[in-house]
């Protein structure tokens, strides 16, 4: 591995060509992929981990993806048209998502989420313009989806529901975006890839194609240890409304990951690698970790679904220092 | 002092499906262990190892946080009414 300081990302002194487009709406997807070194310095030489970063799509994560094609297949079909509003249940990042596409095709968007999200999210779809609906934080994301399709049944006319659990056009947005991406990216050369389950949608559509170019290719979900867990987008299926998009047998393995070492992983990923995430891609960064180090050679990939920026408001970041004593870094992995 | 407790869904596994609970104890931290007696296991989903309240766990006493009040040594009434809510709200 290079020498940060004499590395070519350290001493180049150009930038990539921005892209010119004509809506904010091309910007979705295509996001880059980053390799991730000094964390993983005690794994084999000929193993390589990278992380997609989906923080740079426009609308801050991931479900940019699925949104935009749950949106773009309701105009097709025409159950999404002018007079309509878009109404979904979500626990933030559909929500962020869902109320930029709206803005920019001119529809009105309404969500339901639990009130316990996160500060930034609420007040990032705020800034959009589109209306929150609350369902009970004591019921989690399960209460904002029983909740939602109450809202539904009482003005079914007013609303185009994506219904991003049930809705095959969300893993179908990254079986004809993220899988391709991510198979250019590493020339092919992918051997394992690991994602966080929350509708599920980008696991079961990512690795669909993967698997279809290359069927030794392995498919890894993450999850949370726990029913009860502080990873904000990620579901324990176990215990949850099971989302009609997922199908646990095109799943090689599932690796459940503790809120704390997810944690442990996002202190890590911001002191060591520059890389400031949110706890879902923590728990993804872990388990790809864990993978790494039984292997011989591989190229594994992991996806982050969002940046950190919409955490710093929560317990996440209390005390971290104490919890790490940064400088004298010690961890459980 | 005997108070309800509301129950999120993730713990409701040890409660038999009940969201609402009754508790005795002069204290959060009594509240606790006496959950711990009527439904065990619940106390290590809210405590951690060290018995502090896990980071992804609020406590309410009467709506306010006990991490703004005395924590686990809060003190309480009759009546008072204690919800336990996850910090966060994914994939419950």
């Amino acid at each position: 591995m290079s020498k940060p300081l004499t590395a070519r990302w350290a001493v180049a002194d150009t930038f990539r060509e921005p892209k010119k487009v004509e809506s904010v709406l091309d910007l979705i997807g295509d996001t880059p992929l980053v390799e991730i070194r000094k964390i993983a310095h005690s794994i084999s030489p000929a193993v390589r981990l990278f992380a997609k970063l989906e923080g740079f799509n426009p609308g801050g994560s991931v479900k940019d993806r699925a949104a935009l094609k749950m949106v773009r297949e309701g105009i097709r079909s025409g159950k999404l048209a002018q007079g309509k509003t878009i109404l979904d249940s979500t626990s933030g990042n559909t929500g962020i998502a869902l109320a930029m596409i709206g803005r920019a095709l001119g529809f009105p968007v309404e969500l339901v989420m639990p009130s316990n999200v996160s500060l930034e999210r609420k007040r990032t779809i705020n800034a959009y313009g589109a209306k929150i609906i609350y369902s009970d934080p004591l019921e989690g994301s399960d209460g904002a989806i029983r909740h939602c399709r109450k809202v539904l049944e009482q003005n079914p006319e007013k609303y185009f529901k994506p219904d991003q659990y049930f809705n095959p056009m969300n893993p179908q947005a990254h079986y004809e975006t993220t899988g391709p991406e991510i198979f250019r990216q590493t020339d092919g050369e992918i051997t394992h890839f690991l994602a966080g389950i929350g509708t599920s949608g980008t696991i079961m559509g990512t690795g669909r194609f993967l698997k279809e170019k290359n069927p030794r290719i392995r498919v890894i979900a993450v999850e949370p240890d726990d029913a009860l867990h502080g990873l904000e987008g990620l579901k324990h299926m176990a215990s949850s409304i099971v989302p009609g998009i997922y199908h646990e047998a095109e799943l090689d393995e599932k690796i459940s990951v503790s809120t704390e070492d997810a944690y442990a992983m996002v202190y890590r990923l911001s002191q060591e690698e520059g890389i400031l995430v949110g706890q879902s891609a923590g728990a993804a960064m872990h388990a790809t970790l864990q993978v790494a180090r039984k292997l011989r050679a591989g190229t594994l990939v992991t996806v982050f679904p969002d940046f950190g920026d919409k955490y710093l408001t929560t317990n996440l970041w209390v005390g971290w220092r104490d919890r790490m004593a940064v400088g004298n870094l010690t961890f459980s992995i | 002092m005997s108070v309800r407790v509301r129950v999120p869904t993730p713990l409701r596994k040890f409660t038999n499906g009940a969201d609402e609970v009754n508790a005795q104890g002069p204290n959060v931290r009594a509240i606790v262990d006496d959950l711990d007696r009527s439904y065990p296991g619940i106390r290590e989903r809210i405590c951690d190892e060290t018995g502090k309240v896990r980071r992804f766990v609020n406590v309410y006493v009467n709506g306010d946080d006990i991490r703004f009040l005395q924590n686990l040594e809060t003190s309480l009434k009759d009546g008072d009414n204690i919800s336990i809510v996850p910090a966060i709200a994914g994939g419950l």
